[in-house]
């Protein structure tokens, strides 16, 4: 059994025994384990669901993999919504041919980062398409939480005179994926970001009173997240270039590639934004935790151009910093 | 701090600007024609602290933006004909005929692979023997040299399925086709650094010496940039126009004689089409015939086919500074960077992108 | 038009050099530099190929022509 066949989803003995004997293994639990259609669930009060498919390229990277990537991204998305994650559903698409090392260790690592962030795998599926109908492998999650907060935040509460707190360093994510992309040879000592947020969002929420906008800034990165909450309030979101946190390893290769750290995904990071006044109580709490460690105020929201994203840069110049077409590509010129 | 940290530093910048404001008499109308000074002059946010009367203009200075329609028709016809496509990030999204481009091709099952180095791309030739492998060879005298010198590599290694098509464009004979144009409007040049850093100065000479245009050789941080202004200001003040070079930790005015001895054992000069702007003589470069197996026209066999030129579209007069970006009727509404009609919003920094893309 | 960039030389090995800015490596190619550069020099790289070597005195001597000419202190 060291390959996956197209048999493992077939719905037969194979499939079953790929459920005990992976699955079941790593990601049991009470709710799972009873193998029935669906899951039952017993939940109460306002709920958080989330959902997103995981297809990154390489599989493992620095700092991570898919899987435990595919438990992180939605736990933190669930998280956001002042939530606490309880429950995951999970989807696999197999490509037939897929090592069952790699798998198994895929599935181990989802298993771990599912125990860390204290949520339960309580169903899933798993379907095998033939070769290079699918790259290797794809998750999808979804996620429920119940909220535990009387107002949610969201992308619509960012209110002129707010601050923009970011949790810590950002595109260490992005970073570490390009540099194990076929083409691009370089070596950078950055490791993904990838990390389960909701405990720190928790002690967050519950030690400051009112919090407007919480996001991870994943896909695209701070600048493209920023952009959404700018247009979803109606405000303008104005950063101060100098106080964002990029390390060094990161700005160099962006420096040599052509790329901005800023437009860079993150898989374990959040931005808050706050009334000023809850600013530095909100940043002690954040850097208490190792997740939060080096969490400062990038910035203010403001009137001024609703919609938009203004960077104040070192030389005390403005300029736009606006939503990319696509994918940012490493480019010369 | 790094000794070249000091290029960027924000309070010799305050320095230079005051200078710039204070002995600025009339309106100073600079032309930059290198996209990474574009890119540069708005992101450090130099062109919000410039006053109304220096006047900012992006001349054809990025190559993505200057390949013409008919060279974009042959990447996308190489595409079609089961060839590795290797290429610089920068041309994946630019259109030609029929709006088709690179990233469109691949959807459609072409075989395109972004690198960062032109040898990286000699490596995935090596990697692949059974299939050909093509280099898009687009930029400047900076890049021209980093192709030349990998083809080199290739024919000493004896990797002969890998080809290079080469549409590279060179700088001083543009410039003398856009100082030719009696409509042009434009004072000072900002001179490329990283071409010059190959070239040297003195192909340059002719600005001030024919024209009487003064031109600076300048780096890419804002004290570089904000350095070469006020030495236009200086020279307009003393009534002197010059060629000179204010970036002389990289560029010496003798340039780089072996890159340049390189660049032209393999290509010899030709003319060329310009996106936006048409045909100069002896802008571009072509392939020596003692590297004919290197050029993928000839190992293809194909030619330059006639596209015509796009209509409404400006970015001529946007090139040669005779048109503002937002001026062009098209700006923003029927050209934008997810739908770019000319070359001037094609590229990241092409000139209206860089408008679009950071103005507040 | 041309993103060059400034990287330390670390390691030379041939016609090729291993490189760094900020702790992210990579190695390029020496095959067009004029000046061959010594482990400590940094080089400007473009595209994978180092293109000249950063000249110390010459950037000292122009932040020194700022000090006189502007009146201010940098290096």
């Amino acid at each position: 059994m060291d390959r996956v066949l197209l048999d493992y989803g077939s719905g037969g003995k194979a499939s079953h025994r790929l459920i005990g004997e992976l699955f079941l293994k790593y990601l049991g639990n009470a709710v799972l384990n009873r193998l029935d259609d669906a899951a039952f669930l017993e939940i109460n009060g306002p709920l958080s669901v989330s959902t997103d498919t995981f297809t990154v390229d390489p599989i493992f990277f620095p700092g991570g993999d898919i899987g435990s990537l595919a438990v992180h991204g939605t736990v933190n998305d669930v998280a956001m919504l002042g939530a606490r994650p309880k429950y995951l559903t999970c989807g696999f698409i197999l490509e037939e041919g897929l090592p069952m090392a790699d798998l198994e260790r895929i599935v181990e690592s989802m298993g771990r980062a599912a125990h860390e962030a204290g949520v339960l795998v309580v169903t899933g599926d798993t379907k095998v398409v033939p070769r290079g109908a699918v790259d290797k492998i794809f998750i999808n999650t979804t996620g429920i939480g119940e909220i535990f907060v009387a107002e949610a935040p969201s992308g619509h509460r960012a209110r002129p005179g707010d601050a923009i707190l970011i949790s810590g360093f950002v595109g260490d994510h992005g970073l570490a994926i390009l540099s194990k992309r076929e083409g691009l040879t370089f070596e950078a000592p950055v490791l993904s970001d990838c990390a389960s947020l909701n405990h720190l969002i928790v002690r967050l929420l519950e030690s400051i009173p009112e919090v407007h906008v919480l996001r991870d800034p994943t896909r695209g990165g701070v600048a493209t997240t920023l952009n959404e909450i700018a247009g979803q309030s109606g405000v303008e979101c104005r950063i101060l270039e100098s106080s964002i946190p990029v390390r060094p390893e990161v700005s160099g290769g962006c420096s040599f590639l052509g790329l901005d750290p800023l437009y860079l995904a993150n898989e374990g990071k959040f931005l808050c934004i706050l009334p000023q006044e809850h600013a530095e109580a909100a940043l002690s709490v954040m850097r208490s935790d190792p997740l939060g460690r080096d969490a400062v105020q990038i910035g203010t929201v403001r009137a001024d151009h609703p919609g938009k994203v203004v960077l104040e840069t070192p030389l005390g110049g403005t300029r736009l910093m606006d939503m990319l077409e696509g994918e940012q590509l490493p480019r010369i010129c | 701090m790094n000794l070249f940290d000091n290029f960027k530093d924000p309070e010799l910048c305050k320095v230079l600007l005051d200078r710039i404001h204070s002995e600025l008499d009339g309106e100073l109308r600079f032309m930059e024609v290198c996209g990474t000074h574009t890119v540069s002059i708005f992101r450090s946010g130099v062109r919000s602290l410039l006053s109304d009367k220096v006047v900012h203009l992006s001349g054809p200075g990025c190559p993505v933006c200057v390949t013409h329609d008919s060279e974009v028709a042959a990447f996308l016809e190489l595409a079609g004909k089961n060839a590795i496509i290797t290429t610089f990030g920068d041309l994946m999204r630019v259109p030609g005929p029929d709006k088709k481009s690179l990233k469109s091709a691949q959807a459609e099952g072409a075989r395109v692979k972004i690198v960062y180095s032109p040898f990286d791309a000699l490596k995935i030739a090596q990697d692949n023997p059974g299939d050909k492998v093509v280099f898009l060879g687009v930029g400047f005298e900076t890049t021209a040299p980093a192709i030349a010198a990998t083809v080199k590599v290739a024919r000493e290694q004896g990797i002969s399925n890998f080809s290079v098509l080469c549409f590279h464009k060179l700088v001083p004979p543009a410039l003398d086709a856009l100082v030719g144009d009696p409509d042009l409007k434009v004072q000072a040049f900002l001179l490329p650094g990283h071409v010059s850093a190959i070239i040297g100065v003195e192909p340059y000479r002719f600005l001030a010496e024919k024209h009487g245009l003064p031109a600076v050789v300048a780096g890419f941080e804002p004290v570089d940039i904000l350095q070469a202004l006020h030495l236009f200001v200086t020279m307009r003040g003393e009534g002197r126009a010059e060629v000179v070079n204010a970036y002389r930790r990289v560029v010496s005015d003798a340039g780089n004689p072996k890159a340049v001895s390189v660049m032209n054992e393999v290509f010899e000069p030709a003319d060329a089409l310009w996106r936006g702007i048409g045909l100069i003589p002896g802008s571009g470069l072509t392939v020596r015939e003692e590297y004919a197996a290197f050029d993928a026209m000839r190992v293809f066999g194909m030619e330059l086919k006639d596209v015509p030129e796009i209509k409404g579209c400006r970015c001529g007069d946007v090139l040669k500074g005779k048109l503002s970006p937002e001026k062009c009727p098209l700006f923003g509404k029927a050209c934008t960077p997810a739908a770019p009609v000319g070359p001037c919003m094609v590229s990241t920094e092409g000139s209206c992108a860089a408008y679009y893309k950071y103005r507040v | 038009m041309c993103l060059a960039i400034p990287m330390e030389v670390l390691k030379i090995d041939g016609q090729s050099a291993e490189v760094q800015v900020g702790g992210t490596r990579q190695t390029v190619r020496l095959d067009l530099i004029s000046e061959f550069p010594e482990v400590g020099d940094f080089v400007i790289v473009h595209a994978g190929f180092a293109l000249t070597r950063l000249d110390r005195e010459e950037a000292i001597a122009t932040l020194k022509l700022f000090e006189e000419g502007l009146n201010i202190e940098l290096v």
